[in-house]
């Protein structure tokens, strides 16, 4: 370890240059340059320190190559033959050796790094164990030790380190929260893949999937929102809670026989298909669909009227995703989405 | 001497349909390898259409995807490898001093299946959807569960039939170093681009049938049911990544090294000077040829390999970097005290050494695994591989064209619009990938069909844009260049740049069908200069004048593809009556070309002296 | 240079190397092989990959393999790849007939190879062991197939040269196709050495 950071010393004049240009880049809730957990803080360390060698490299190789252009440009009508060199030895070995020197720089962190993140947090009892299992086009987020099980929104305590378990229902998709942690495949077929992170501050996090996985690729977002223990507590209790269903009687029916043959509303419905409690706090609906109260952009809208939207046409947001055009009149969809969209946990 | 029989010579399109010379062939590979680019490249405009702004449906998801998907298919087998075979075919029979290939024969039946391959590739845009699983089209998305339309099946059959001609090309270009050169022309005088043809020949000759396998394995689930990639029969769909990869790899070192090759010639001539380092360059290219082999994993480092695997695959990738290193140094100490002549062809031989520095870098830090795991899948990626794909091996592919259309052609192409494709080009390039870098690492995935707004990425993105625009503007100009430099008269000499080096520059523009009346005799590397420096007029021929035995033309290997072709739409559609007869038609002509005898024909000196070619 | 200067009975020793055409076409295909090797080689990654994935109620490899069976096809097959080489060492003899005659008996051997794996895969077809079952018998007919699917083209092919040396008799264009002929079979052997110690030898004891 000492050794490494006495060469990183060297270089940090530069890296200072570098890192002043490469923080506060982009969104916070986005963006790998704008770390906002430890695993990704060493990622965006080893991409800072891999920067700030091939910066030196590319000025080294540019200001060889303007130099050489203009001194060495041809004047008109020259007819001069130049001396034909046939090599260097002493230069060839310099160029040799001094990248060898450079990538020892590099690799030595690199490996270290990629031990360190190898980490298998999956027996630990004071880490939060979450299953990811990815479907076309969403995400299902079990937590075993709580018995709740989720989608689309990974509620995560700031305090404890959240150990993945990552794989795929169907194709083969990539979990991806770029300002906490690097991706991981999922893979199908019981070929289970692990990583862990962190998210030492509250706040909410975009993911995305990153694997091309079909039409609706794009659309396959999904959010982590860091809360504190005691809100980590009361969203558990809340998912666990029972279900209150429609007050309407004649909307209860419908909302039992034609949404809860496969989505789940607390302890009621099938898991097949994306578990919907807690609707009405959601940050978005079908991980595409932005909820907010001040609508900007064509994909935003109060969680009422997104849902509304997607029941109405699922094709028309995210085609090629498996729920189909339920056999419900507006006025029922609309109560429906009515009825989801109060559906609060209050964590 | 045992005379030939009369063979027939044919004239028009039947000659081009026939022809076994390497020069036409290499054009028949410049043309459908140009027309293909032109596709790949109208792709890419329609990708970057659609993302120019936030939330666009210019192009449905599905589109897109096909669209993505093709995009890389093409460019890579049907535009950059082909191209690359075109300056091959042209120019490394010149360049050891041969009359001819190893086998003819196969060189022409090697363009026929590429061609006929990547037409039946592209017709699945009119049968019902093109491939839309991404060119590496990875299992399961691929298998025929997500893939239920016979896009795929294009691709897997395409791929196939193609990569025949591939292989066919890589094995005829190494017989043809290693046993056609002329007397002198030892390995080590032999020029760069020659090398770096070579060393790419070999490994198409090991990466290929890899990805033949694996395209097997995908036909067989798809079209009979197998379970190679089938999970749910205990398939493996990470075994369908590393075949990819093993394959997919080296083909990045099979299309760049001979951008190599082209930059050392090009940069040397223009520079009046000898290659800096000519030796350490035929150790870095052959070092690099061979750490192809050993990286394919870096490609995977979120697949969960383990700690252990990224780690070896992290420092293997990261020593590529070495040799490449050398490669660039050498070039800037090439022109170094040299006369350095700025023409469109030596423009874009030196746009060509920064920007592909830029691609290498970006290649190195994607090789610290655990950064890899931000980058990966994202468009830092993409900005990386269009660096040393487009800035590298394009740009290279331009400065080849420039620098030997005369000796493909006999007319030199215009410098004014030249210099207006180069700067196009070169700037729309920048314009469109250096902001990819920033898009990939603000959270944007590749392949993506659109993004949200309000992220930040609208502005880069339009940005992007813009500059493939200038890409198209840029390869339009060229298109006019080709244009207006085919009305010129064909009226160049040996050496039409006056700083020729090579033996290719020893003989008319262009060569005749011959190419050389006497075979030289090699007394140097850089054999043409080492004689101009001598004071001789050209070089010292190794033999008398007399003459020249040719192969004979021949339509079977047209036939063979066509056959392989119908092959292929037989088994797509499970009409195994069509396939046996496409295959019935590529075994007869086999079977024929077995069993009739290629006399070929000569040429005589007077012949030669008739077509006012000087001995 | 003139691949027809030579007439029966005055050829050189090793005829396929006496014209730069039979030098290419010895080279390239050793060139070839080489890429063969890499398919073979990528094949036998596939099945070692899979071939423990039999599912469930499905022949596996212990079950279904018959030793005796296959230690009687390696036996063909090497024999005949012994027949080859006397029929090569004939032609350098220029024994234009003995070497005919150990080219027919490496067909013949090559064809009783054929109809054992012919009958061992209908065997296990009725074994219940289909190209379908489990992603170990797709890569097992996969590999082996692909194996048994040279084993034929040779077959063919060695069967077109025989009738075309009958015909036009041994000279400097036909003798490299014999040549190569003959590096081709004994590289199917090779390749079936590597089948029978991993695919049935590993496939035996587990």
């Amino acid at each position: 370890m000492m050794n490494r950071w006495h060469v990183v010393k060297r270089l940090l004049p530069l890296l200072a240059v570098m890192a002043l240009l490469l923080s506060a880049c982009g969104r916070e809730d986005l963006s790998t340059l704008n770390p906002q957990g430890p695993v990704a803080e060493e990622q965006f360390g080893l991409m800072k320190l891999s920067i700030s060698i091939m910066v030196l490299v590319v000025v080294v190789v540019f200001a060889i190559a303007i130099y050489v252009l203009i001194r060495f440009r041809r004047r008109p009508g020259d007819k001069t033959i130049p001396v034909q060199v046939e090599g260097n030895h002493k230069l060839e070995i310099i160029w040799t050796v001094i990248p060898l020197v450079l990538l020892v720089i590099l690799g030595v962190p690199t490996i270290q790094s990629v031990f360190g993140l190898a980490k298998d947090y999956s027996k630990d009892e004071n880490a939060v164990q979450i299953k990811v299992t990815a479907h076309q086009y969403w995400w299902e987020f079990d937590y075993p030790q709580y018995g709740v099980k989720t989608a689309q929104e990974m509620i995560i305590p700031t305090n404890a380190v959240i150990s993945i378990e990552a794989k795929t229902a169907d194709v083969i998709h990539s979990f991806w929260i770029p300002s906490l942690a690097g991706k991981i495949d999922t893979n199908p077929g019981g070929n289970v893949n692990r990583m862990y992170f962190e998210a030492p501050k509250s706040g909410v996090y975009l993911g995305k999937c990153a694997e091309l996985c079909g039409p609706s690729h794009a659309y396959m977002d999904f959010k982590v929102k860091a809360v504190d223990e005691a809100s980590f507590e009361r969203w558990v209790a809340g998912m666990k809670a029972p279900a209150e269903m429609p007050s309407d009687p004649e909307i209860a029916e419908l909302f039992a026989s034609q949404c809860l043959t496969c989505h789940a509303v607390g302890d009621k419905g099938g898991t097949i298909y994306p578990n919907l409690t807690g609707m009405g706090d959601r940050l978005a609906v079908a991980g595409f669909l932005i909820n907010t109260d001040d609508p900007q952009y064509k994909n935003e809208g109060t969680v009422y009227d997104n849902l509304v939207r997607w029941i109405a046409d699922p094709q028309e947001v995210k085609p090629g995703n498996n729920m189909p055009k339920v056999d419900l009149t507006q006025q029922e969809i609309e109560a429906i989405a009515k009825y989801l969209s109060e559906q609060k946990l209050d964590y | 001497m045992a005379h030939g029989h009369a063979v027939k010579r044919y004239s028009g399109l039947m000659d081009w349909l026939t022809t076994v010379d390497h020069k036409k062939i290499g054009v028949l590979y410049l043309i459908a390898g140009g027309f293909f680019f032109l596709i790949g490249g109208l792709e890419a405009i329609l990708i970057r259409i659609q993302l120019w702004k936030p939330l666009n449906d210019f192009v449905s998801p599905d589109t897109y995807n096909e669209l993505l998907t093709m995009h890389g298919t093409t460019m890579i087998f049907l535009a950059a490898m082909p191209i690359l075979f075109a300056l091959m075919n042209a120019i490394v029979p010149l360049q050891i001093g041969a009359r001819d290939v190893a086998f003819p024969f196969l060189n022409s039946l090697g363009f026929w299946t590429f061609f006929f391959g990547g037409v039946l590739l592209n017709v699945s845009w009119f049968t019902g959807g093109a491939p839309d699983a991404g060119w590496t089209s990875y299992v399961p998305l691929a298998s025929d569960t997500y893939s239920a339309d016979k896009g795929v099946d294009y691709y897997v059959m395409g791929l196939q039939i193609a990569g025949i001609g591939t292989l066919v090309g890589g094995i005829n270009f190494l017989v043809t170093i290693i046993n056609m050169r002329a007397p002198g022309m030892s390995f080590m005088r032999m020029p760069m681009f020659t090398w770096s043809a070579f060393i790419a020949s070999a490994l198409i000759l090991f990466a290929f049938p890899a990805l033949t396998v694996g395209l097997v394995a995908l036909m067989f689930d798809r079209l009979f049911s197998a379970n190679f990639f089938n999970v749910a029969n205990g398939g493996n769909v990470v075994l369908w990544e590393h075949i990819f990869w093993i394959f997919g790899h080296p083909e990045v070192y099979i299309l760049i090294l001979p951008a190599f090759g082209i930059i050392s010639e090009v940069v040397s001539t223009f520079s009046r000077k000898r290659l800096f380092g000519y030796s350490s360059m035929v150790f870095a290219t052959v070092l690099i040829g061979f750490l192809g082999f050993m990286v394919w994993a870096h490609h995977m480092f979120t697949t969960g390999l383990g700690p252990i695997a990224n780690a070896l695959f992290s420092i293997a990738t990261m020593l590529i970097a070495v040799p490449t290193g050398i490669k660039i140094f050498n070039w800037l100490f090439t022109m170094w005290g040299g006369s350095i002549r700025f023409n469109v062809a030596n423009l874009f031989a030196i746009g060509f050494i920064p920007t592909f520095v830029m691609g290498g870098v970006t290649g190195v830090m994607l090789a610290a695994a655990p950064a890899d795991y931000q980058y990966h899948d994202t468009y830092f990626v993409v900005a990386h591989f269009h660096y040393v794909i487009v800035g590298g091996l394009v740009l290279g592919i331009f400065a080849g064209l420039f620098y030997w259309w005369p000796k493909m052609f006999g007319r030199m192409l215009n410098e004014g619009l030249g210099k207006i494709t180069f700067w196009t080009f070169f700037i729309g390039f920048h314009l469109t990938f250096f902001v990819q870098h920033f898009l990939g690492l603000l959270g944007m995935p590749r392949r993506i069909y659109t993004y949200q707004d309000g992220l930040g990425l609208n502005g880069m993105n339009l940005i992007s844009t813009v500059g493939a625009i200038l890409m198209g503007i840029g390869t339009i100009v060229f298109l006019i260049n080709i244009i207006v430099t085919a009305k010129k008269p064909k009226n160049l000499s040996n050496d039409p740049w006056e700083d020729g080096r090579t033996l290719e520059w020893a003989i008319p523009s262009p060569a005749p069908e011959y190419n050389f009346a006497q075979t030289p005799l090699v007394r140097g590397y850089d054999a043409l200069w080492k004689e101009k420096m001598d004071g001789n007029k050209g070089m010292t021929p190794a033999e008398p004048l007399g003459p020249i035995h040719m192969p004979s033309p021949s339509i079977l290997p047209f036939i063979m593809s066509i056959g392989l072709f119908i092959a292929g739409f037989g088994f797509m559609y499970n009409h195994y009556i069509v396939a046996i007869i496409g295959l019935v038609i590529t075994f007869a002509c086999m079977f024929l070309r077995s069993v009739i005898d290629d006399h070929g024909f000569h040429i005589e000196p007077d012949e030669m002296h008739d077509k006012g070619v000087k001995g | 240079m003139s691949a027809h200067s030579h007439v029966d009975g005055q050829l050189p020793h090793e005829p396929e190397k006496a014209t730069l055409e039979g030098r290419n076409k010895v080279l390239g295909f050793w060139l070839f092989l080489g890429g063969e090797t890499v398919l073979f080689g990528t094949l036998f990654g596939a099945y070692l990959t899979l071939r423990h994935q039999v599912g469930d109620g499905n022949p596996t490899s212990q079950e279904l393999f018959d030793l005796t069976l296959v230690a009687i096809a390696t036996f063909i097959l090497l024999t005949s790849s012994l027949t080859s080489v006397f029929a090569i060492q004939a032609m350098h003899k220029n024994q234009v007939k003995a070497m005919l005659n150990w080219l027919i008996v490496t067909v013949l051997l090559g064809l009783g190879f054929l109809i054992l794996e012919i009958y061992e895969f209908l065997h296990y077809l009725h074994l219940g062991h289909g190209f379908t079952t489990s992603a170990f018998s797709s890569s097992f007919y996969t590999l082996v197939g692909f194996h048994g699917a040279h084993v034929a083209f040779g077959i063919f092919w060695i069967t077109l040269l025989i009738i075309q040396v009958f015909k036009r008799g041994l000279n400097t264009t036909t003798a490299p196709k014999v040549y190569v002929a003959g590096l081709y079979w004994h590289f199917i052997d090779v390749v079936w050495v590597f089948i029978f110690t991993v695919v049935y030898l590993m496939g035996k004891v587990g």
